[in-house]
């Protein structure tokens, strides 16, 4: 199809500029003009969440970077300087080390809600796969932040997921080496991640947040019924019967889900910044010392659910790889949900009470074995990481058998609020 | 543009050729932008050896010494923790070093060229924190039959005095030593194989 220009025939102005740039198009088609689902609920706030908190990241971010100095010897008294001496220098790296944690909060809840109602289901696979893709770009941007003020925390959390690397077979120590660029983390390991964390990643994080809603937009969104509202349109003017104009309504729903969302940040930022030693953990309060290990190296919060399943994976043919891949196959394995799900219907709302009920399960189950990540070892903690850990791929690999099998209840033809 | 006479056999071949060519240049341009992340001529300068004095260091007791930023310990072993060695084999995971973490020089229960003196890498094999040393014993907190040993903070795995695991521990392997030599009878040289057969004497 040849491109129309200024397809709208605007006129003045605006028709000075949709001759030369589709400004009226890309607004009708994005906004004005893009019809959802009218049933939205609760969990259709998290995308638009993730949104604003990417700003505020990426805000946040460029004025950090404006104050703070990578390197062995400088990073750490920066951070310190931003902290202390750079006016409202405290509240910006609050709140971008918040908004690091609000992040993961609003990903995990927008991936959820993916689950519950089929929004990874055909003919939305690849909206799911470049969502998969920003949650893992997301866990490599969340790390390389976590290294950037080389506390004990920072550097400990380094040397134990970089050595992660070294588990594999043969090219494991060089690997590790060309990694850290030293023998140890140190000076370049630092500037390295830095220099990922400011430019690389947040550049490729960005292109994927644009492929995943131009995804949307060319499919449509999905709606807590599965219900395809496109089946169904007005003869007259072909606007689905029961779609709605993202702008105004869509727009000015999520401002208030933005307002509550604002309303708890800025309590977390103001009363409690440290998050209880979630965002910022005690030990990253000293300088990195290589010669001595923090009583115990826990990774951020959001990293449990991983961490818990590597540690409680056993060591076989004297190689920790099988935690290894244990913990990456965790990740992985979301890439293949559209195809695991085979169920006739894509809501919870219409699966069968097995579906429903593992759902649940699975939820509880995530929830657990985060705790447990965040927890020191102890035998019994090990085997419930174990039982968390069966569950997890369990939920996965059986789905295409129990979705399958089980009979589900009639889906309505049009939404059903 | 008319396609009237085009020779499509050339026109393949030539567009064969330049893909050929242009991958190669593509795949010589990766090259120095992933070599240029290997350690660089600073970093390797200063993981050169290191010479360590060991003349000071009293029975029993562990001194370390840095080398490639590592903790590079050296453990003056006593008659009583030699004693300790054979005792602990069977529950030991590796307890014959089959498993390439020594020079080929220290593949013995002692894991050292002079048996008294442990030269070894204080890093876990798991996740690479770094043990404690817990040569007291009995330590029913640790063991029941402690005798002494390395213990793990960060995911628990224990080691006997020569670094080797225990069975069942998170850590696969046991610790590493690295390569040493002794340039005296009381001066190690870390990070440097013995030139000869009578160096390792």
């Amino acid at each position: 199809m040849a491109i129309v220009r200024n397809p709208y025939k605007t006129t003045g102005f605006l028709g000075w500029i949709d001759d030369r740039f589709p400004l009226t198009k890309m607004w009708k088609d994005h906004l004005s003009e893009y019809y959802a689902p009218k049933n939205f609920n609760f969990w259709y706030y998290f995308g638009s969440l993730a949104l604003l908190v990417l700003v505020n990241q990426l805000l946040t971010g460029i004025f950090l970077t404006m104050n703070y100095k990578p390197g062995a010897d400088t990073a750490f008294d920066s951070v310190q300087y931003i902290m202390r001496d750079v006016p409202w220098g405290s509240l910006i790296r609050y709140m971008h080390a918040t908004g690091a944690s609000a992040f993961f909060i609003v990903v995990y809840a927008h991936m959820f809600r993916g689950v519950l109602y089929g929004s990874h289901r055909k003919p939305r696979e690849l909206i799911w796969i470049f969502g998969s893709l920003i949650y893992l770009v997301l866990m490599a941007e969340a790390f390389c932040g976590y290294v950037l003020p080389w506390g004990q925390m920072s550097y400990w959390g380094a040397q134990v997921i970089i050595s992660l690397f070294g588990t594999i077979p043969y090219i494991g120590k060089g690997l590790v080496e060309w990694i850290q660029g030293d023998y140890v983390p140190a000076d370049a390991t630092l500037n390295r991640l830095f220099s990922l964390h400011v430019i690389a990643l947040p550049f490729v994080l960005v292109g994927l947040v644009f492929a995943h809603i131009l995804a949307l937009h060319e499919v449509g969104s999905n709606n807590p019924d599965g219900v395809d509202i496109k089946a169904k349109k007005d003869p007259a003017t072909h606007i689905p019967l029961d779609g709605i104009a993202f702008h105004p309504y869509y727009t000015v729903k999520d401002l208030v889900g933005i307002s509550v969302f604002l309303i708890i940040f800025s309590a977390v930022i103001f009363f409690a910044p440290e998050g209880g030693g979630m965002v910022l953990e005690q030990p990253n309060f000293q300088a990195a010392n290589p010669q001595v290990t923090p009583p115990e190296i826990t990774p951020a919060w959001y990293f449990g659910v991983f961490y818990a399943m590597l540690r409680a994976t056993p060591s076989l043919f004297h190689s920790a790889l099988p935690g290894v891949i244990v913990m990456g196959g965790a990740v992985v394995i979301l890439f293949f949900l559209p195809w695991l799900d085979r169920s006739p219907v894509k809501s919870w709302r219409y699966k069968g009470p097995v579906f429903r009920s593992l759902i649940i399960l699975f939820a509880i189950d995530f929830c657990v074995l985060n705790y447990l990540g965040m927890q020191p070892v102890s035998p019994i903690h090990t085997v419930i990481a174990r039982i968390g850990a069966v569950i997890y791929f369990g939920f996965f690999l059986l789905m295409p058998f129990y979705s399958q099998w089980e009979k589900t209840k009639p889906v309505p033809e049009r939404v059903t609020e | 543009m008319s396609n009237e006479g085009v020779d499509d056999g050339r026109r393949r071949f030539l567009t064969a050729a330049t893909s050929v060519v242009g991958a190669a240049g593509a795949a010589a341009v990766v090259w120095p932008f992933l070599a240029s992340l290997k350690p660089s001529a600073k970093a390797q300068a200063a993981g050169a050896p290191v010479q360590a004095d060991i003349s000071k260091i009293e029975e029993g007791q562990q001194v370390t010494f840095v080398w490639r930023g590592s903790n590079i310990w050296v453990l003056h072993r006593s008659k009583d923790m030699l004693a300790s060695l054979p005792k602990v084999a069977p529950q030991l995971s590796d307890p014959n070093c089959e498993q390439d973490q020594q020079p080929a020089y220290c593949k013995s229960e002692t894991r050292s060229i002079k048996p008294e003196y442990l030269v070894m890498n204080g890093k876990c094999t798991h996740l690479g924190c770094s043990p404690s040393f817990k040569p007291d014993h009995p330590a029913p907190e640790i063991d029941a039959n402690w005798l002494g040993g390395y213990f793990c903070p960060c995911h628990g795995s224990k080691y006997d005095l020569s670094g080797r695991v225990f069975q069942g521990m998170p850590a696969p392997l046991n610790m590493v030593v690295p390569p040493h030599r002794y340039v005296s009878d009381t001066v190690v040289m870390i990070g440097e194989d013995p030139t000869d057969a009578k160096g390792a004497a």
